[in-house]
Parts: structure tokens; sequence; C-alpha cells
């Protein structure tokens, strides 16, 4: 096969997106740290700590049931400075825009990213705006960047699992990337199910005090809760054991997936935490989380076997064990 | 309990775990059941229902993923087409990764050739409507379950009088490579996981020769957790007691005479031929190609291309492993020079496929 080209499985967030950063972009850049596989850079900057993240939206389509591409944009990347246990401060925003498209479309993402920040508590104090030709863009783009700040000695991220930590997520997996894939042309599929989009800081502030039983904050996005969980056991160099039996999956979610041939496992999210937590203080999380508005539906999915091998395992439904990999290439494409 | 996870039930399945080991105890050779559809493949490895399986009985795969027995050639011909100026190629998603000699659709696609992504054959009808400057080329693969959707669709294109719509058809049939690998000595095959959705369509009885020729057990079988683990306690069974017959577990959906109404969409449209299975050969009238009366839809008569020189992959077992004479991992490509990003074969392409299946779910 031909690997000169980028292909859209490039931004899937799965295996080939790991390729390409590790052996293309961040070889070439200087300054980045290595594997550079968390959600935000952490700086100390005359010694104030800030936690530091940049991202892309290109959804399509750009309106979905629960949100569009402005809320997401706003969201996804408090959700990065939220996973470093980081408080928000503000945020920039970069249109890029396609000759032709509509103000009117452009003044509801605009409204529904004041609105999302408003919610968040953060402000969105610069950005910039460009237009390309028609055909040369697909109507909008939407990067964020955004500084949060790090007010606790913690070590929150991907490596830092332990043995016998348990796997918390706040609520149903997948409903984000049914509820874009649903609303797409040509499926059209009258699901009933919404975009989880949502602000995790929050319900981040509700964990800090953990403390140090707090070992990892993830949020899985693209590839879903199996590549966001395998990345954590590569970069822990740990065993994972899922338990499918206590996955929440929405009725909705398992009935398009099936149709579809999905697996909910790898579907996206956008308003979707994992939380790896010693074992003595994991009842404690799943209470705070379901005290919460956005973990009501919480639960242990898993925990940490071995100290070795970087592997994810799952015990199915019926008893059996399977392996769980990376995302490869495109499951959904384009859909945060 | 919702209706389908009233098929997904632990205890049953654990039940029906524990009659098969109780059935099998002290067997010194394995039985060996073939499933021959890329769905029962993936519902065996995504349940993980080999570990409840004990060691008396084997699941191996056979030819049953559409994507993995398309052989290069016909990816060629897609290519070539999708060079064409004013052509759009629509496609079900898995063909996009599929290497061909030297290329593959998502490498044209990412070079600016306008290939999309359906649903459904109907959807490439609407694309053709909505846009008659273009010519619009659908690619009709897989088995009996699929191909009476893209007859109806060029009765569909017909009705509307589009002159724009073309199938490249490399439809397959599913009963004849059983046959073909049952009479294979260096395979032994102690009964069939029959597929599901095909039965659906062509119905229990066309697996009936298969029984009397071969003497294999054949049991048609659904896709949930139960129907496998039943189908296989019913083939066990059958194999202990010397016995070859057809049996129905998927009595919700399958019928013995099979579904007229789209078999009289295959007759109607399609005309049987001999058709080239990658890794496999060419099986005698086991394909179905565009009867002479649709020649105006058929995209290999009605837009002549110039196609590369066939080249195929060396050293890539996706032949052997397609007729379940070697499992996934003993491939030397496996996992290392092919990949699902990177494969080499087809098995490694589609979600259905063996190699993609056991890489994903298997390790």
């Amino acid at each position: 096969m031909n690997d000169d080209l980028i292909l859209l499985g490039h931004g899937s967030g799965g295996k080939l997106s790991h390729q390409l950063l590790d052996e293309l972009i961040i070889p070439n850049l200087s300054g980045v740290p290595a594997a550079g596989q968390n959600d935000a850079a952490l700086l100390n900057i005359g010694g104030v700590k800030l936690a530091f993240t940049t991202d892309s939206y290109v959804v399509d389509p750009i309106f979905f049931p629960g949100g569009n591409i402005g809320d997401l944009a706003v969201n996804g990347t408090v959700n990065d400075l939220a996973m470093m246990g980081a408080r928000p401060l503000c945020l920039s925003v970069g249109f890029i825009l396609e000759e032709g498209f509509l103000k009117s479309e452009l003044a509801r993402i605009v409204i529904s990213m004041r609105e999302a920040a408003d919610a968040a508590g953060v402000a969105i104090v610069t950005g910039d705006t460009k237009v390309v030709p028609r055909g040369k863009g697909d109507r909008i783009f939407i990067n964020t960047s955004g500084i949060g700040a790090v007010e606790h000695s913690l070590s929150i991220n991907g490596a830092a699992a332990r043995v016998g930590d348990k796997v918390i997520v706040n609520g149903c997996i997948g409903d984000h990337g049914i509820a874009v894939l649903s609303a797409r042309e040509g499926l059209e599929i009258d699901s009933g199910i919404k975009s989880d989009s949502a602000p995790l800081n929050g319900l981040v502030t509700e964990l800090l005090p953990l403390g140090d039983a707090l070992h990892v904050l993830r949020d899985p996005t693209r590839g879903g809760v199996a590549t966001t969980l395998k990345e954590i056991a590569l970069q822990s160099g740990v065993t994972v054991k899922l338990s499918e039996e206590n996955l929440p999956v929405n009725a909705g979610v398992k009935g398009v997936c099936s149709i579809l041939g999905l697996d909910p496992l790898y579907v996206a999210n956008e308003g979707k935490l994992l939380a790896l937590v010693a074992p003595e203080r994991a009842g404690e999380a799943l209470a705070i989380m379901r005290r919460h508005p956005l973990g009501k539906d919480a639960a242990v999915i898993g925990e940490v076997t071995e100290s070795s091998a970087g592997r994810v395992v799952m015990e199915t439904m019926v008893g059996g064990v399977r392996g769980v990999e990376m995302l490869a290439g495109e499951q959904l494409p384009r859909i945060c | 309990m919702n209706y389908q996870d009233s098929f997904r039930d632990k205890e049953l399945v654990q039940g029906l775990a524990r009659r098969i080991a109780e059935l099998t105890r002290g067997r010194k050779k394995p039985l060996v059941f073939m499933e021959v559809c890329g769905t029962h493949t993936m519902a065996i490895y995504q349940y993980g229902l080999r570990s409840l399986l004990p060691p008396e009985v084997k699941l191996i795969s056979g030819p049953g993923c559409p994507v993995c027995v398309t052989p290069n050639g016909y990816l060629d011909r897609a290519i070539a087409l999708s060079r064409l100026p004013d052509l759009t190629i629509t496609t079900f998603g898995d063909m996009l990764r599929v290497p061909g000699s030297s290329s593959s659709l998502m490498e044209e696609r990412a070079k600016g050739a306008d290939i999309r992504v359906v649903y459904s054959p109907l959807d490439a009808v609407r694309i053709a409507a909505a846009n008659p400057a273009k010519r619009v080329v659908f690619l009709g693969v897989g088995f009996e379950t699929t191909a009476p959707t893209v007859a109806g669709s060029i009765l569909a294109a017909k009705a509307q009088g589009l002159s724009n719509y073309f199938v490249l058809a490399s439809h397959k049939t599913m009963p004849q490579p059983m046959a073909i690998l049952s009479a294979d000595p260096d395979l032994s095959v102690d009964g069939y996981i029959c597929p599901a959705h095909v039965s659906a369509i062509i119905g229990a009885d066309a697996y009936r020769f298969l029984c009397a020729e071969y003497q294999v057990p054949c049991v048609v079988t659904g896709f949930e957790p139960t129907d496998v683990m039943q189908g296989v306690e019913m083939l066990a069974r059958q194999a202990l007691q010397g016995e070859s017959r057809v049996e129905i577990q998927y009595s919700r959906v399958v019928r013995w005479e099979g579904n007229a109404k789209a078999q009289g969409l295959l007759a109607e449209v399609f005309t049987p031929f001999d058709a080239p299975w990658r890794g496999i050969g060419v099986l005698p009238g086991s394909g179905l190609r565009i009867a002479d009366a649709y020649g105006e839809f058929d995209a290999e008569l009605a837009l002549p291309v110039q196609v590369e020189e066939l080249k195929e992959h060396q050293g890539c077992l996706c032949g052997e492993i397609l007729k379940g004479k070697v499992a996934p991992g003993d491939c030397p490509l496996f996992g290392g020079k092919c990949t699902p990003e990177s494969p080499v074969g087809a098995c490694m392409v589609s979600s259905e496929g063996t190699c993609a299946a056991a890489f994903k779910y298997g390790r």
C-alpha cells in the first residue's frame, strides 16, 4: 500500500492517528513532551502551574441532536483541560469559514458557543476568522485553544494507573457518535439519541478531593472507550479488564450499533470521562459522580489487573473473554 | 430484559456451554465446525465464545466475508473506473480499504476521485438521479443477502429512466464453496454453521445436497450468542451420532423454502456465472452477473476501461485462511506487515474478515 498520503483514518483518533503523531509530527517538532498522549500540556510559568490545550472541530453534520459544532468546540477544549485536573480559565477560537456559508448559521453557532462557555464558567477572550474560497473548505471548521489553572499537586495522567484501580465511567457510552451518525445525510435514523456534549469541569472539581486516590482522568472522545483505555494501558504498562455486563449503554445506541454493525466501545463521546481510582476510594468516587447531574448513570466498568503488557481485555456479557484493541482506521468519520 | 437481550443471557449461554462439554467430553480428535458467514465470525470473536467451548470443539472460519473473497481484479477495475472523469463510485465502506494490485479506493479518494460511502444501493440511485451529468457506479459485492437489494436498485433506476446508473457486479452465492471445501481431502469439517441472512433468502433446503453428497451436518444458525452456542450443540449431537442432515436453529427468521420474492428479483436481474474467488479460484456457477436484458446497467459492459495488470500479494495466506486450513495467527504477515490500518490481504480489511476479527478481539 502507498503510505505517502494522508487518509481520513489518520484523523480517527485511533492507531493511524498515533502513528502519524509518533512517526512524523512529534519527532519533527521541538519542545513537545514525549508521546504527547495527555489531553493538555502542563506548564510552569513563573511558579504558576497551567494547563494548555488546543483542538479543531470538523464535525459533519454541523448541527446534530443535542448540539452543534460550536458548543462541541467549547466543551471539548474545556474537557481536555479538566482531564488534567485543571480549572479552565479562558479559550481562544479560530473560525475557518467557506465562502457562501450562511450568516444565520454562524450566528446560531456563535451563540451556542457563548452559552456553552457560560455554562462551563470560562471566557472566550481572543480569536481569529478566515474565509476560504467555495469548495476549499467544508462550510465551517473551528479551532479552540484553552488555558486552565492547576491548583493542586496531584499527578493525574495517563501513565498513573496502578494495579487494583477501578475504572469508572460517568454514564452511558456512544451517545455523541450515534447522534451525529443518525443525523448524517443518507442515514437519517430517528434514533432519539442526543449527543452527550457537556462540560465536565464541574464534575472533576467534585472528584479532586479524592486526592492521591485519583490516578487517571481521560475523556473517551474519538476512538471511544476502547481506544482511550488501550492508550492508558500502554502509557501505564498495565492490563485493564473490562466487564461488558457493567458497561452502561442506552437501548437506542445499542439498537443503532446493532443495525450498522458498530461496537459502542469504539463510538465517540463528548460528555464522558473515565476515572481510574484507587480501590479503597472507588465507592466514594462513584457516589460523587452519581450525585452530579452529569454522572447519574456512572458505573464501575472494570479494573486494572496486572502491572504489565499494556493490554485491555473484556469479559463479555455471556462470560467469554476477548481482547480489546484500538480503533483501526475510521469507524465513523468526522464526529468531533 | 428486552427481546435482544434475551438472546444474550449469560446463564443460557453458559448452560449450553456445559451441555456441549458434557456431550464431547473425552473425545480425542476435536470436532471441527466451520462458520461460513462473516457476521458469525464477528459474533464468535465479539462474545468470546471460543473461550467458553471445551477443547474437544474447534470453530474455524470459512469464506464468508464478501469483501474478503472479492478478487484483486475486481478492485483494479473499480479503481480504473474511479479515475474516469465525471464518474462517482458509490460503495459500502468496507471496500474502501481493500488493496487492489497497486492501490486502493481509499488512496484514490485521497488523490481526488469522487468515491462515496452509501448505506444502501438505493442511495446510489438517488445520487445518480440528483447528478445527471455524472455517471454513478455502485460496487455490487456480497452474497445472496445483499444481491436482491442491488437487483432492486437496477429495477428502480430503470423505472426512473436513468441512463447514468451502473453496477459493477461481483455477487457470490454460498452453497458452491461449501461443496468445494467439503470435497477437499486436506480439510476435515465435521459440520457447518450455515449463514443466517443468506439462508433467509435461499432457504435451508439449499444445503440438503451437502448432507447427501458429503455426509456433513448443517445447522442454519442465528447471530446471537445463544443462537451460535445452540447451533454448535446441534452440530455436535449430529456429528456424534453419525448423522448428517439440515436443521434450522434460526427458525424465527429462516424457512425451508426461503424468500420467494427475493429469489424472484435475483432470477430477473442476474444470471449465474463462473466467479473467481480470492484465494480459492474460479468456482463454477458461484457468481451472479447482470443479465443481458439489463446490460445497459452493467458497468463492465457499458464503461470500458483499461485495467492494470493483476499482481497478487506475496506471502499472503488469505486463500488458505478463507478455506479454513490456516489460522490467522499462523500467517507470517499477521499483525506485522498486515494490520487493519495497512492490510495486505482482504481478510484483514473488512470488519467481518477472519484476520481483522482475530486481530481486534482475539489477541
